[in-house]
């Protein structure tokens, strides 16, 4: 594939709004999880909270887009100067050569349940400032995102789940190697709601404790809520020291069920494969590997099966959903993001709460954080319903 | 800005399902003028490419989904184990979706862990996964109304990019009251094409799509019309009705205000 220039990035989960937050969040190995006190949830587990998500006001002239999610989305828009550099990027192509392609798996369903408790007690029907089309719908999203910038150009959300926002990468890439547009908003954004909450706790996917990636004591993922965004343009002939690019993307089903993931792996090694040859490198070039790792006992067995058939123990990797939590569809684009901090910072992340890497998964499994130059990073993805998505992102020397 | 790739394909395999249109031969021939369109509800069938067990529980969004997929994968003679797809609703399953925000909203918030994984937009794209056994990448869309033409810029993008024929699935499905009435979608409806990069002896159009702001073809026929206008997977009727006659001609298609996708048709 053509690499692409990622001319601009944000990121805002539990660990901070912005890039600020986030990268000394994750130097100093610390976690944002909390245990669980959201809305009127009663469950015993630990989440990733973003702060202040509802004192975040949406302009006026989107009033109808008002919940959980997209107030999450305006408040990462508006961190790290991301919405200025949409701005200028406008400016210089046009509204209508940017397009929007972003992930989510609930986008504002929060809104639809909390709709559901104020049903008409006579006839059942939802409120009347219930708006599912600006909310609950999966496209909610990406066309507030569209509308914020006042953009015309082509757009939709990919909702696969959990790999959601690192696919939108891929989507963005083809229609910019077509000329269709000159440059794309790309992110994911997940909030908090019931749905996912109670949902993972009946698939017993959730641990008691804050997550433990990886670790020989792992027992469930912490459910967290994250908003990242990128700004993808081609690459020019020359770059900058420093910037950062998108060099490849892989995309794969595991074809075997719709909760667990292949117990071999085998969908996730045909990602990574897939990403691999679409950047044309070969394993060893890989320097770190963001790893998945939600911290089920199947997803780390079955990831670190396909990363060491693939890898060996060579390539240090981590999960950052020790710091993070799982966000869900937000995941590919804000473990995208880590990784841009990582290649920008000369930063191997580690992995808070992991104690003791599991013996039988031979990887080189960062607990720490180090200090560390590295040039390309790979970030795997992967969703219910057995989709998968891998990334490798590079930085210019 | 770089040179423009035309964003090209051809048509070797198509998939449909309407109400009073069972599949892709009897909507071929209303198009054609040659039958009327019938007056009874959508009728689905579980394929029997499902193992037994999810057979037995296939809603309905994932039996629409598998059929006209199907269908135009038989229709191309395609290997469907092979075949990249992109998933394109403008909604998931809404009766599961009812079904979960009505129990959330009770005292007894501990959801079926079934209804919970079939929540998910990608629910029947992950079913043809299992089905098919298709390890190939698989998109999986939602733009609200403008679902059908973000899907075929997807799968356009895969066919000449990626250079792999590509399965578009576009669907919908209703939402049960209280939701209904927030999103009045009338019954399940899609269409499905097989997309591929070169032109071989299956191929039935050569299609090129670009984006503009004409004004969105109606359909002449007032319950085809009905269809296209209310069920978003449907705003490709314009380009089936040329598929349908073996017409070269030029449509636009309802996309996202102010875009809409130009498509060129050419019969092979």
């Amino acid at each position: 594939m053509t690499p692409q220039l990622i001319s601009g990035y944000t990121a805002t989960t539990c660990l901070g709004h912005g890039l600020d937050g986030t990268l000394a969040a994750l130097r100093a190995g610390r976690s944002g999880l909390q245990p669980c006190v959201f809305e009127t949830v009663r469950l015993d587990t630990w989440i990733g909270e973003v702060a202040a998500v509802d004192d975040q006001n949406l302009p006026e002239m989107l009033a109808a887009y008002d919940c959980r999610n997209n107030r999450l989305a305006a408040l990462a828009l508006e961190t790290d100067g991301f919405a200025e550099r949409v701005r200028a990027a406008t400016a210089r192509y046009g509204k209508r050569r940017i397009g929007v392609f972003v992930g989510t798996s609930t986008a504002g369903i929060l809104q639809t349940e909390l709709a559901y408790r104020r049903r008409d007690p006579v006839t059942g029907t939802l409120p009347a400032d219930f708006n599912y089309r600006t909310t609950h719908n999966a496209f909610s999203l990406a066309e507030f995102t569209r509308a914020y910038f006042a953009l015309e150009g082509p757009a939709f959300s990919v909702s696969t789940a959990c790999s959601s926002s690192a696919k939108v990468f891929a989507a963005a890439t083809r229609l910019l190697d077509c000329g269709v547009i000159d440059a794309a908003v790309v992110g994911g954004v997940d909030s908090l709601c019931l749905t996912t909450l109670y949902g993972f706790a009946s698939l017993e996917l959730t641990s008691t404790r804050p997550c433990r990636p990886y670790d020989a004591t792992r027992d469930g993922i912490s459910v967290a809520e994250g908003a990242a965004f990128a700004l993808l343009e081609r690459a020019p002939a020359s770059l900058p020291a420093g910037a950062v690019l998108l060099l490849g993307a892989g995309e794969s089903s595991d074809a075997y069920h719709m909760s667990a993931p292949h117990p071999e792996g085998h969908g996730a090694r045909l990602a990574m494969e897939g990403a691999l040859r679409s950047a044309g490198l070969d394993a060893a070039d890989i320097d770190y590997i963001n790893l998945h790792g939600t911290a089920t006992p199947a997803n780390d067995a079955a990831e670190g099966k396909a990363v060491a058939a693939l890898f060996g123990d060579r390539v240090p990797c981590s999960s950052t959903k020790g710091a993070t939590g799982h966000t869900l569809g937000a995941a590919g684009a804000v473990e995208a993001v880590i990784c841009a901090l990582a290649l920008t910072h000369d930063l191997l992340p580690g992995s808070p709460g992991t104690a003791t890497p599991d013996p039988a998964i031979p990887l080189a499994y960062l607990l720490s954080s180090h200090d560390q130059p590295i040039r390309r990073a790979l970030s795997n993805s992967f969703g219910f319903g057995g989709s998968n998505c891998s990334l490798i992102l590079g930085v210019a020397a | 800005m770089s040179a423009t790739v035309p964003l090209q394909a051809w048509i070797d395999g198509v998939g449909f399902l309407a109400p009073g249109l069972p599949d892709w031969p009897s909507a071929r021939a209303v198009l054609r003028g040659e039958q009327a369109i019938g007056s009874s509800a959508a009728v689905l069938q579980a394929p029997a490419v499902l193992p037994p067990a999810e057979r037995r529980r296939a809603s309905r969004v994932v039996k629409l989904a598998l059929t006209i997929g199907l269908e135009a994968a038989a229709h191309a003679g395609t290997d469907i184990a092979t075949l990249a797809t992109v998933f394109a609703a403008s909604g998931a399953d809404g009766h599961n979706c009812h079904a979960l925000c009505e129990q959330l909203a009770s005292d007894d918030r501990q959801i079926s862990p079934t209804r919970f994984h079939n929540s998910v937009h990608n629910a029947a794209a992950g079913y043809w996964g299992i089905a098919t056994q298709s390890q190939a990448p698989c998109q999986v869309i939602c733009a609200y109304d403008a679902s059908f033409g973000a899907g075929l810029l997807d799968a356009l993008g895969q066919v000449v990019v990626d250079r792999q024929p590509t399965l578009l699935i576009a669907y919908d499905s209703e939402y049960p009251e209280p939701l209904h009435s927030k999103r009045p979608l009338p019954d399940v409806a899609g269409i499905a094409l097989l997309l591929t990069p070169e032109a071989s002896a299956r191929s039935l159009a050569r299609v090129a799509v670009s984006l503009d702001d004409s004004a969105a073809e109606a359909m002449s026929d007032s319950a085809l019309e009905a269809l296209r206008a209310t069920v978003p997977a449907l705003r490709g009727l314009p380009l089936l009705d040329l598929l349908a006659r073996s017409e070269a001609g030029s449509v636009s298609l309802d996309y996202l205000p102010p875009l809409q996708l130009r498509v060129d048709l050419h019969p092979c």
